[in-house]
């Protein structure tokens, strides 16, 4: 089952890889100037882009050549930056890993709280509260909350930095907060949600009522509970998380941090090709990456389907 | 050691829910409750542990061995919490959801399980608690690593009543603990209790619907009805001469007193006869997967007959009927109707050749819908005009105004009632009713059947019914066919199966119908 998983993800991987080499013919334009860039056009050069990217060979040979050097790492030569793609990702990764990590930590971290307690007292303060937050959450652009927190917090209460990834270690997490609470307000949003409607769903089924009324404590009640919702929110977190990789090109911005989604706008707008088919399909296997962990989790999670694994093994 | 019950009393947001009871149990003693849906039964088993729904509260007063329950105080956890489990605990009805899915067997029983003085006791002495436990319900001790779904039904409630007695409380109220089960299950279980229950010197509140429940496993009963009890008396007593003619229905409604005195609601016609069936299968053969569900399966039913499928869950019965209603594709064989062999699946059946009726009435009806689009929806399939809603109700003896309600007005019985009606909106040459009153009072589940029979009558219609139980099945049924593991084992004119099982599985079923003690209190699912 696994496997078969597993096979699914590498053909989705393989149809994408397709459709993100042929931005290179579906982009406007001449396709030897659009890889050369503002670089003069002479003769040698023409002929130089041409041998780099087998242009006078079947689309299939390109292909295959250019897949064998993503999977290689060899991702080619940003034209803007004049660098192999490989380094100029490899330069940016961490900050954006850095980010989402941190806004996906902070967002679990409030949120499921947050949705148990609204869900065990469902109509108390604490439900009010975390639903007005939650639709502000969901509703508010991320650049406009960007901006918020940027006036609130570094500009009226100049306690966190304005712009910039800081110098390393504690400098960067100080960088790093505000885009972080920004990505997490809307991500934490949908986690309130998903966690207390599934919470709210398991308080009503028959083993918490048979387990109250044996006695069991109100706390392990609740973990019973958490322990079986926690297949509808790790499903729902995962998707979310999806989310997040799209978002931190806007938080990014806002914040002017030196990380994957700046360099992804910048190349757009450069039609630095190599770049974007680079991150394209690097966002592309995360994703993938992430719906698969989801899948583990699921199995991990659910004895029910554990045991339809053991069955289909 | 004595349990009191005085002048307990449950007030809903409407007003009186339960009026006022007051009753005593000894300790060893049963004392049953029993009436119909919204009788206030389990609404009284909910105030003894504090477990009321929002807006219901209890008055009265309850004590156990002593122990004052604060029946009045719903908020009061810290209250609550020193006599939930020590003093009192509640088993619920269904073993499939009574049950957490994702913990281990052996951990939902240790929860309350406490070492003196309320310690958490250490891994070992724990582990051989949980094993203690298990063996007092008849469970080997492996059944501690194993998740519920790994578990039978039967052996999935016996695991609930050894969680529920974990923390040795004085008094257990079972709330329709067999009714989930099968026939043959529920013999064991309640048979299994009244052991447990001696051996403890524990006080029991058995709920039930179901007065063949109660006879011989309880001391006293209450019958109740709209939140009242009619009726109360030693239980031999109670059933050998009922008082209140409330209570004298419900022994008449029920399938076992019925099966003992061979009562039936239509008699009994020859289904042999040299008339050609009207619907034949041969061979039915079929597998999800490795396992295979229907193995070589013979059926055939006579024009305008009553045949009855009986079996427990997994013997294969709702599985045949839903190859023959084209729901499922079997894999071999062939089922011929009037003569005219139908290929697997839906798309060679036509509306009129055969209708199911489902068990559950709450699912089968969609919600957002009147009676009268549904039944409107089911006529247009046929071609025939919404103005026949009103003689459609009528028919299934509802009165016409239920066309503009919605199913949620409706008692279980009222819809099952709808969904017959929809069923032969179509004018169907053979009804299919799949455990179509299991999940039915026994005094609802009564007028159903009868209903069934006076339709037999009136339109010659042929009827295939599939029940787990025997009793009920012998009611209307002109022929049994008893299936067990996929195959059939026993088929016959109804009265011959009765009186003259051939098959060591049917001689169990008429015995678990019979509710005769036939079934070995230590029998394995």
């Amino acid at each position: 089952m696994v496997a078969v998983r597993v096979l699914g993800v590498l053909g989705v991987l393989f149809v994408l890889s397709i459709v993100v080499f042929a931005m290179m013919y579906l982009a406007p334009g001449d396709i030897v100037k659009n890889l050369l860039g503002n670089r003069p056009a002479n003769p040698d050069v023409v002929a130089a882009v041409r041998a780099q990217y087998r242009l006078d060979d079947p689309v299939v040979v390109q292909y295959l050549s250019w897949l064998r050097g993503f999977l290689t790492g060899d991702l080619g030569t940003s034209i803007r930056l004049q660098q192999p793609v490989a380094d100029a990702i490899g330069d940016r990764v961490g900050i954006t890993a850095a980010l989402c990590l941190l806004a996906f930590v902070v967002s679990v971290a409030v949120a499921v709280p947050l949705g148990v307690r609204s869900a065990v007292k469902a109509g108390g303060w604490i439900d009010r509260t975390g639903n007005a937050l939650s639709i502000l959450g969901l509703s508010a652009p991320t650049f406009a909350v960007g901006l918020l927190l940027l006036y609130v917090f570094a500009y009226y209460l100049p306690i966190l930095p304005v712009y910039g990834g800081g110098d390393g270690g504690v400098d960067t997490l100080r960088h790093l907060v505000l885009p972080a609470v920004t990505l997490a307000l809307g991500l934490g949003a949908i986690i309130v949600k998903l966690t207390r409607t599934a919470m709210l769903r398991e308080l009503e089924s028959d083993y918490v009522t048979f387990a109250r009324s044996r006695g069991l404590g109100e706390g392990l009640v609740r973990r019973l509970a958490l322990r079986n919702a926690a297949i509808p929110i790790v499903t729902g977190a995962s998707l979310v998380l999806t989310f997040l990789v799209g978002g931190t090109v806007l938080a990014e911005t806002t914040y002017a941090l030196p990380g994957l989604g700046t360099l992804l706008q910048d190349s757009v707008l450069f039609k630095d090709i190599a770049v974007v088919q680079s991150l394209t399909l690097l966002v592309a296997v995360v994703i993938a990456a992430i719906a698969l962990v989801a899948d583990l989790a699921y199995i991990l999670l659910d004895p029910r389907v554990r045991r339809q694994m053991g069955a289909a093994a | 050691m004595t349990v009191i019950l005085g002048d307990l009393a449950v007030l809903g947001p409407a007003g009186p829910m339960v009026e006022p009871i007051s009753a005593e149990i000894a300790p060893g003693a049963t004392l049953a409750l029993i009436g119909e849906s919204g009788s206030g039964k389990t609404l009284t088993a909910k105030s003894i542990v504090g477990l009321l729904p929002r807006g219901f509260r209890a008055t009265g007063t309850v004590s156990v061995a002593g122990q004052a329950i604060p029946v009045g105080s719903a908020g009061d956890d810290a209250a609550w919490r020193r006599v939930r489990g020590r003093s009192v605990s509640l088993l619920l009805q269904d073993p499939f959801t009574s049950l957490t899915p994702v913990h281990r067997c052996g951990d939902q029983i240790a929860w309350t399980i406490e070492g003196a003085q309320g310690r958490r006791l250490p891994r070992g002495a724990r582990r051989a608690a949980v094993e203690e436990r298990l063996a007092e319900v008849n469970l080997p001790a492996r059944v501690a690593d194993a998740f519920p779904h790994e578990l039978s039904g039967g052996m999935r409630q016996r695991v609930a009543i050894a969680a529920a007695l974990a923390s040795d409380p004085q008094l257990l109220i079972a709330d329709e603990p067999t009714t989930a089960l099968d026939a043959s299950n529920q013999a064991e279980i309640l048979d299994l209790l009244r052991r447990i229950q001696e051996e403890r010197r524990l006080s029991v509140i058995l709920i039930s619907h179901d007065l063949g429940v109660v006879r011989g496993r309880t001391d006293d009963v209450l019958v109740m009805r709209d939140g009242r009890v009619v009726e109360r008396g030693a239980t031999a007593a109670v059933l050998a001469a009922p008082a209140h003619p409330y209570t004298r229905a419900l022994i008449e409604a029920d399938p076992v007193v019925a099966a003992r005195s061979g009562a039936r609601l239509s008699a009994e016609e020859d289904a042999s006869g040299d008339r050609a069936p009207l619907l034949a299968c041969e061979d039915v053969t079929k597998a999800f997967g490795a396992r295979t569900v229907l193995d070589a399966v013979d059926l055939s039913i006579a024009p305008g007959a009553i045949v009855g499928i009986v079996g427990e869950s997994g013997s294969g019965k709702s599985t045949l009927a839903r190859c023959i209603a084209g729901l499922e594709r079997e894999d071999a064989g062939s089922i011929v109707l009037e003569g005219e062999a139908l290929a697997p699946g839906r798309g060679s059946r036509t509306p009129d050749q055969m209708q199911i009726v489902f068990q559950d009435p709450y699912s089968s009806l969609n919600p957002m819908m009147s009676i009268g689009a549904i039944l409107a929806e089911a006529l247009g399939v046929a071609g025939r005009a919404s103005s026949e809603v009103p003689g459609m109700l009528e028919m299934v003896g509802l009165p016409a105004e239920f066309a503009r309600k919605r199913p949620a007005e409706l008692s279980g019985g009222q819809r099952q009632r709808v969904a017959i009606a929809r069923a032969l909106a179509p004018q169907p040459r053979l009804l299919i009713c799949d455990e179509s009153v299991s999940a039915l009072d026994v005094s609802v589940q009564a007028d159903i059947l009868a209903l069934l029979a006076r339709l037999r009558e009136e339109l010659g219609i042929a009827i295939l019914f599939i029940s787990h139980d025997l009793a009920v099945v012998r009611m209307i049924a002109d022929a049994v066919t008893v299936m067990w593991d996929g195959r059939v084992v026993e088929t016959g004119p109804c009265h011959e199966v009765l009186e003259h099982p051939a098959h060591e599985y049917t001689r169990l079923l008429v015995a678990a119908a019979m509710r005769e003690n036939a079934v070995p209190a230590d029998g394995k699912d």
